[in-house]
């Protein structure tokens, strides 16, 4: 009887022992299995590495010197190339960037001789750009000696609408090799960074990975005004005709554009693709009401009312259909006539002569009031014809602020060549293309960043298969722009700096990631809890009791010892 | 069989041509290469209601293909980037609140089921029709502030024989044709608003001054609509313009808003009045409808008295319109402002209008929340004509139609339609497209009949409230409706434009486009707490059955002995046992 009672015991301790098993291995995994979101891994080391940046930023650099400059025994003693490093101001935990520039040094050849010998500083610039265009990012700087008659008097460097520079010597043929390099070294150092990049212009793209208050004014200033990088941008005219019972205006915008933005468009294609339309839009006033001002018998609009202009006209506006680009709106505003003329008035009371002004990261807004001077009579619609000139000066001015290309300070004895027709010089390009891919690659560390750590910490988010390769494309070229930088290939640093903002962007704004949205972990359990606490009761009491009878199994057993 | 094909290919071809029809040479007026035209219609209907209809056409002499640049003056910019974007060829889209009674207000110049409506021809050179039309209503959703994102493949149809292009075309593929209807849209001012931006004025001057959304949407019926489509740039025809018509139909019931008089004016509609008219309009016009006042003289006065009359047959009737030209300076020239006072002479009588020559109605029957019955029935009311009607009926998938079930009857026989197409529903994909060319004979009723069953939704189908019941899109009803007086033809430019939309091919019918009413439709609801009610109940019966279970594998069934028992139990027992008069143990 206590045999069979002892055996039925053990059985029924074996069965609850072994529904304790099947239960802990093969119901607990199931059920996790069967619940859990799926989530596609994710290169959290390679974003990890991406968080704190370090660029190396490589201009290629050749220096040619003219016939003359050096003596023959320099020359042979002049090493071919030179690497010079310099490190920047600005050393932040995360972000440290370095400059090097890959000099080379050689002699003109003939032809160069020749384009040099030139009479005047164009026809050598263009003479130049005929033997060799560059490759973007790269320059030259051509030393040639000071007898030479091409540099005016005062101008020691004259910077040419591409990718050249020309600089004088200086009593070199005296000094020591060393010595050479030192005083050219120096002198093409700050040629390029007027050419390519400076430490502020860096800064400034960095701006998303450094915390405000550690820029110089005016790169902080620049940085805010320039819209952001992206692949495209739509640029809207709009003529403002409040009043089309006084005013018959006509404006010759095809022709404008054709003539005067669309070059320049065309020269800034590898950066971004632009889209250019234009509307008329009536009845669309400022919201701020002039102000009469008796001594010049005119209507002043005053800078700081300038900020509430642009709501109530941003209505009328309207929304762009075709993109999801940014949209640079410039807007050419013809007062009513009851409000003619009109001007607006800086902060310290003087009138701005353009009598234009622009807004960051928006667009600009220019006045342009009616000479009525010329009508004999008034017969109400006057009739208005645009003059697209002085409008398009303005307009194109803004653009290139808007854009990020501003006014380059230089020492006094720099010269520079106008950019021509197109208003904007190859180095110029250059110069944004170094500043867009850095901030490519800012944002897409930061988009990355922020992505995985979302990720990381919301774990109900389904990460799909496609938006985990989006990340790794974006892993992966924003690792190639950081080396095609460190080996001075700016074109290609670019295009995939372009391609992994894209990429960026994509992961994080798929919508995928919001299909399951945050579901509590304590809700979750409270559906399970009448299964869970039925099951879990017993298995759990059977595993103590076996535990206690174990343990004092073992007591026994050391006792009888 | 051949005469059937006939009979559709004129059919389809009537329709079609009648585009070209307002394609007429414009007079070169301005150097601009587009042009505005306002028109205010009013016209009294049935006694104590007033219909208000508003039509803005933007013509546009520009070539999408050619220019990159696009620089756009009265035409809205947005919808020029819509039509170059996502290669449209003509888009008709409509938001009414409300319901035309077509019975007692007679034809509508512009029909329009209540809810939203877009329909949209795409160009050849669209490949993937589906992703354009897609992203199009998402971005009309957007331009429009509607609900046009619920616009999938569930309620977007593909019609054969209905919807022809409105404006002029070459090509007739249907595979370019989108159609969808939302029943459930309700229309507000945040639709009016984005609507009036569209036009060069804004409400600033001109006719769209009157447009005060609080009166507008005080009303019995409202609807606003935006037609685009290329016509003729001349008379030569060998280049097409844009045309942009944007009309807003507005019925007011000044019954009973007037305290029981039926005088009215623009102020007491509008709470406005007209002051001037859009300077950039080469045509601002108020027509109003005097028809009555020629048959009995006395019946009523309107003042200021219209400088000009002008007389046309408009939908098979002969009206007369009293013309108010704002771009004429004299009409403002005694006050400032234009107020149109219609005061009548006579007391309110009674008198039953005549209802229009097609008009249908549509109902549900049937009981219980299985099956139903939707009952459509046309009546042609013409003495001797008889004639076909183009019927679509679209009907969402999760109301099963029994397509053998499918009776026409007209006077007691059977009506056998000329032509049929039956889309079967596909469950979550496709809903059911039923297109038919019926015969209506002269003075009759057609009832149409089809019974379905209602499907069972999933739980995350359902919309929200959705104890108010299904929508089930009006069905639409095309048909060329003979005229009873003879058309004479106009010159379509000089012509008011409620009357070139659809101008008839021939003086003897007037094309016609009805809907019906949007039906309401209760599909069995379940009580929304169930998936938690069944995740419960299938756990604890889990729990229940492991529980014994678990028992009966791990305990140990002994014989107690009485020893075993303690005393307390064993009092308990005793005491027990002493109630009942059993021995104690």
């Amino acid at each position: 009887m206590a045999a069979s009672a002892g055996a039925e015991t053990s059985r029924g301790k074996c069965a609850a022992h072994a529904i304790a098993v099947i239960a802990i291995v093969v119901g607990l995994p199931l059920w996790w299995k069967t619940t859990e979101t799926y989530r596609a891994s994710l290169p959290y080391s390679s974003i990890n590495e991406l968080d704190s940046l370090s660029l190396l930023l490589t201009v290629p650099v050749e220096i040619v010197f003219a016939k003359g400059v050096l003596s023959v025994e320099q020359l042979r003693k002049m090493p071919s190339s030179d690497v010079l490093d310099r490190s920047s101001k600005l050393n932040l935990a995360k972000t440290t960037y370095l400059r090097r520039y890959e000099i080379k040094y050689r002699r003109a050849t003939p032809q160069e001789e020749e384009a040099l010998g030139g009479p005047s500083l164009q026809g050598c610039d263009e003479a130049l750009y005929q033997l060799d265009r560059g490759t973007q990012g790269s320059l030259t700087v051509y030393v040639i000696p000071e007898s030479s008659a091409l540099l005016p008097q005062g101008i020691g460097v004259s910077i040419g609408k591409h990718r050249t520079a020309v600089m004088e010597s200086q009593h070199l043929p005296s000094l020591r090799v060393e010595a050479v390099l030192g005083v050219v070294n120096k002198k093409v150092e700050q040629i390029v960074q007027v050419m390519s990049f400076n430490d502020d212009v860096i800064m400034a793209a960095l701006s998303d990975r450094i915390p405000v208050g550690q820029f110089t004014k005016d790169a902080y200033a620049d940085s805010r005004r320039a819209f952001k990088s992206s692949p495209g941008y739509e640029i809207t005219f709009s003529l403002l005709n409040p009043d089309p019972k006084s005013h018959d205006v006509h404006w010759n915008i095809q022709g404008a554009v054709d003539g005067y933005v669309q070059p320049f468009l065309d020269k800034l294609a590898p950066v971004a693709n632009v889209s250019v339309d234009s509307q008329i839009l009536y009845y669309a006033v400022l919201g701020v009401t002039p102000r009469f001002d008796k001594a010049s018998s005119s209507y002043i609009l005053n800078a700081y009312s300038l900020p509430h202009v642009i709501n109530p006209i941003e209505a009328r506006l309207g929304s762009s259909a075709a993109s999801l680009y940014p949209v640079l709106n410039f807007l050419l505003y013809v007062p009513e006539y009851s409000h003619s003329p009109l001007y607006i008035k800086n902060h310290d009371g003087s009138s701005v002569v353009t009598n234009a002004f622009h807004s960051p990261r928006w667009g600009g807004i220019m006045v342009y009031n009616v000479d009525y001077s010329e009508e004999q009579e008034r017969v109400l619609p006057v009739r208005v014809d645009i003059d697209m000139v002085k409008v398009m000066e303005v307009f194109l001015t803004q653009l290139r602020l808007l854009f990020g290309i501003s006014k380059v300070l230089t020492p006094a004895d720099f010269h520079m060549e106008s950019p021509g027709d197109e208003g904007l010089s190859d180095w110029e390009l250059d110069r944004l293309l170094w500043t867009r891919t850095v901030e490519n690659i800012a944002t897409v560390t930061t988009t990355l960043t922020s992505l995985a750590q979302l990720l990381d910490q919301i774990g109900n988010i389904v990460i799909n298969d496609s938006v985990a390769s989006e990340v790794y494309r974006a892993v992966a070229a924003v690792q190639v722009a950081v080396s095609h930088l460190e080996s001075g290939m700016l074109e290609f640093a670019f295009q995939a700096s372009k391609e992994a903002i894209t990429s960026s962007e994509k992961a994080f704004f798929d919508p995928s990631l919001l299909h399951l949205l945050y579901f509590p972990d304590d809700q979750k359990f409270a559906i399970y809890i009448p299964l869970f606490l039925p099951m879990a009761v017993p298995i759990l009491l059977s595993l103590l009791k076996t535990a206690k009878e174990y343990k004092q199994r073992r007591k026994e057993a050391t006792k009888e010892d | 069989m051949a005469d059937l094909v006939l009979l559709l290919v004129l059919f389809v071809c009537g329709l079609g041509v009648r585009g070209t029809g307002p394609a007429t040479s414009a007079p070169a007026q301005t150097d601009f290469d587009d042009q505005l035209e306002e028109e205010l219609l009013i016209t009294p209907l049935s006694p104590g209601d007033i219909a208000a209809t508003f039509q803005f056409r933007s013509r546009w002499d520009w070539e999408m293909q050619q220019q990159r640049v696009s620089h756009y003056r009265l035409f809205p910019k947005v919808l020029g980037q819509v039509i170059s974007k996502f290669s449209v060829r003509e888009l008709h889209l409509s938001f009414t609140q409300g319901f035309w009674r077509s019975r007692a207000w007679g034809q509508p110049f512009l029909g329009a089921p209540a809810g939203a409506e877009l329909w949209v021809w795409f160009q050849d050179s669209v490949t993937d029709v589906d992703k354009a039309w897609k992203e199009l209503s998402n971005i009309l959703s957007g331009i429009f502030c509607a609900s046009l994102n619920f616009i999938d493949s569930t309620n977007t149809v593909t019609p054969t024989a209905s919807f022809k292009p409105v404006g002029l075309a070459n090509g007739t593929e249907h595979r370019l044709l989108r159609y969808a209807i939302l029943p459930r849209e309700i229309v507000c001012t945040e639709n009016l608003t984005p609507w009036k931006k569209l036009l060069p004025c804004g409400s600033k001057a001109g006719l769209a001054s009157l447009l005060k959304a609080e009166r507008l949407f005080h009303s019995s019926y409202h609807s606003q609509a935006v037609h685009i489509r290329p016509i003729c740039r001349d008379d030569e025809c060998l280049r097409f313009s844009w045309e942009l018509r944007q009309t807003l139909t507005v019925v007011f019931d000044v019954f009973s808003g007037g305290q029981g008089k039926r005088d009215w004016s623009l102020f007491k509609m509008f709470s406005r009045t007209v002051t001037e008219a859009c300077p950039l309009a080469l045509k601002s016009n108020i027509y109003v409808d005097i028809t009555s006042l020629d048959q009995n003289k006395e019946l009523f006065e309107i003042t200021p008295a219209s400088v000009y009359q002008y007389s046309t047959v408009f939908q098979g009737d002969q009206k007369t319109y009293g013309v108010y030209d704002l771009l004429n300076p004299q009409l403002f020239n005694t006050s400032r402002s234009l107020n149109i006072i219609l005061k009548w002479k006579q007391p309110h009588q009674n008198i039953k209008p005549r209802p229009p020559i097609l008009h249908a109605e549509r109902y549900v029957s049937g009981y219980g929340l299985q099956t139903g019955e939707i009952n459509t029935v046309i009546y042609n009311t013409h003495p001797k004509r008889a004639f076909p009607v183009m019927l679509v009926e679209t009907v969402p998938w999760y109301l099963r139609l029994y397509i053998h079930t499918l009776t026409i009857t007209t006077k007691g026989k059977d009506n056998k339609p000329s032509y049929i197409l039956y889309k079967p529903a596909k469950d979550r994909q496709h809903p059911h497209l039923l297109e038919m060319l019926i015969q209506l004979p002269a003075s009759s009723a057609t009832k149409i009949t089809i019974q379905f069953e209602r499907a069972l939704l999933k739980w995350t189908e359902y919309p929200p409230d959705p104890n108010h019941g299904f929508y089930v899109s009006p069905s639409v009803l095309s048909a060329l409706v003979p005229s009873t007086v003879q058309e004479q033809h106009d010159d379509m430019e000089d012509s008011p434009l409620f009357t070139t939309l659809f101008p008839s091919s021939d003086g003897s019918s007037y094309f016609v486009r009805l809907y019906t009413e949007p039906l309401l439709v209760n599909l069995p609801t379940p009580d929304f707490s169930m998936p938690y009610n069944v995740i419960c109940l299938t756990c604890t019966v889990v729990a229940v059955g492991y529980g014994s279970f678990y028992n009966l594998l791990t305990r140990t069934f002994q014989v107690v002995e009485e020893s075993a028992t303690s005393g307390l139990v064993k009092h308990l027992a005793n005491v027990i046992r002493k109630l009942r008069g059993v021995p104690a143990l």
